[in-house]
């Protein structure tokens, strides 16, 4: 009966951990948008690209830190819990 | 990190293993008690490492201040312009005065994430324990800054006057969570990208070992993304050491 719960909780941490992957997944997305955005903008005007590739960074870098986060809570799944 | 230890130990047991985790163990150099508040770890050793280095690429290098520049020179002053031109862009004029401090993170997190990539290495980055303490002292910094520079009007960060006044309310709470959790995605954006591709080579590796005769298919796949790595590498220290200056320029001038 213990044993049978323990698998349970390990299944569980196994399910979520999956689950919190799909969040990468959303990341991607986001980030593919702010670069597809920034390059579609970038060939309208040149001359103008070179001066927002700063923004271009901080927009990829807040898209992806919450993808970040949930391969974080992935980990803490797989191996801290 | 004991939980860790146990699975790899496990796994060493069945053959050829490898356990992407491994690699981010921190163990005592000398001795093998455990690991307390000052024993002299694998992580001491390469962030000592990291430092020399700096030091190696930035005073041995810029000793001979030659008009046409050696190697090591050339490589010191595009460091130095690229800093000095990302803190003036996003900072403003006022923000170069904390160059030195920003140049600092920055030599420091690139040399930790390009020696990580060496076979064999540490990365240090990796841990959040070591970027955490690096968003910390930037967070603390800023906050203290923006308070010494512009007193209570520093709270005018969290009022956005551009907003119409129903808004404002919430929109100053949103401002206030989204100021305290800087320092966590701070953090871990870059422990989390650097441990996600060192964990990702050594899966690839795993696969290399578990397919015999059709290993080159992971090799090739582990050389592409040693090569993203590279890229990642550089990127986030970028990234990093961007969001430092976007946070000096909120203390600077924390009005909407």
């Amino acid at each position: 009966m213990e044993g049978e719960i323990i698998a349970y909780a390990d299944l569980g941490k196994f399910i979520g951990a999956g689950l919190a992957a799909i969040g990468s997944g959303a990341a991607a997305i986001g980030v593919g948008h702010v670069a597809g955005n920034f390059l579609a903008g970038a060939l309208r005007n040149p001359s103008a690209a070179a001066a927002q590739t700063a923004t271009l960074f901080i927009g990829i870098a807040f898209a992806e830190a919450l993808g970040i986060f949930s391969f974080l809570v992935a980990l803490l799944l797989m191996f801290a819990v | 990190m004991a939980d860790v230890v146990a699975i790899g130990e496990e796994h060493a047991a069945g053959g050829l293993n490898i356990h992407p985790m491994d690699q981010f163990i921190i163990y005592p150099l000398f001795g093998d008690g455990g690991v307390g508040m000052f024993t002299v770890t694998n992580a001491t050793l390469w962030m000592a490492i990291i430092v020399l280095c700096v030091v190696l690429l930035l005073i041995t290098g810029m000793r001979g201040r030659n008009v046409v520049p050696s190697r090591a020179q050339s490589i010191a002053e595009l460091a130095y312009g690229f800093v000095y031109k990302m803190i003036e862009d996003v900072s403003g004029k006022e923000g170069l005065r904390y160059f030195p401090y920003i140049m600092t993170l920055f030599m420091f997190i690139t040399l930790a994430n390009f020696l990580a990539l060496i076979p064999a290495s540490f990365s240090v980055t990796a841990h959040i324990a070591v970027t955490a303490v690096l968003a910390l002292a930037v967070f603390v910094t800023v906050t203290v800054l923006g308070f010494v520079k512009n007193g209570a009007s520093f709270l005018g960060l969290f009022w956005v006057s551009s907003a119409p006044l129903v808004l404002r309310p919430i929109l100053a709470v949103i401002e206030l969570i989204s100021y305290f959790v800087r320092p966590v995605s701070h953090s871990i954006r870059l422990a989390g990208n650097i441990m996600a591709g060192h964990a990702v080579l050594k899966v690839f590796a795993g696969f290399a070992g578990a397919l015999g005769l059709f290993a080159f298919i992971p090799v090739l796949a582990i050389t592409a993304i040693y090569a993203l790595e590279v890229l990642v590498a550089f990127i986030q220290a970028y990234v990093f050491t961007i969001l430092t200056c976007v946070y000096l320029k909120d203390a600077l001038h924390p009005h909407h």
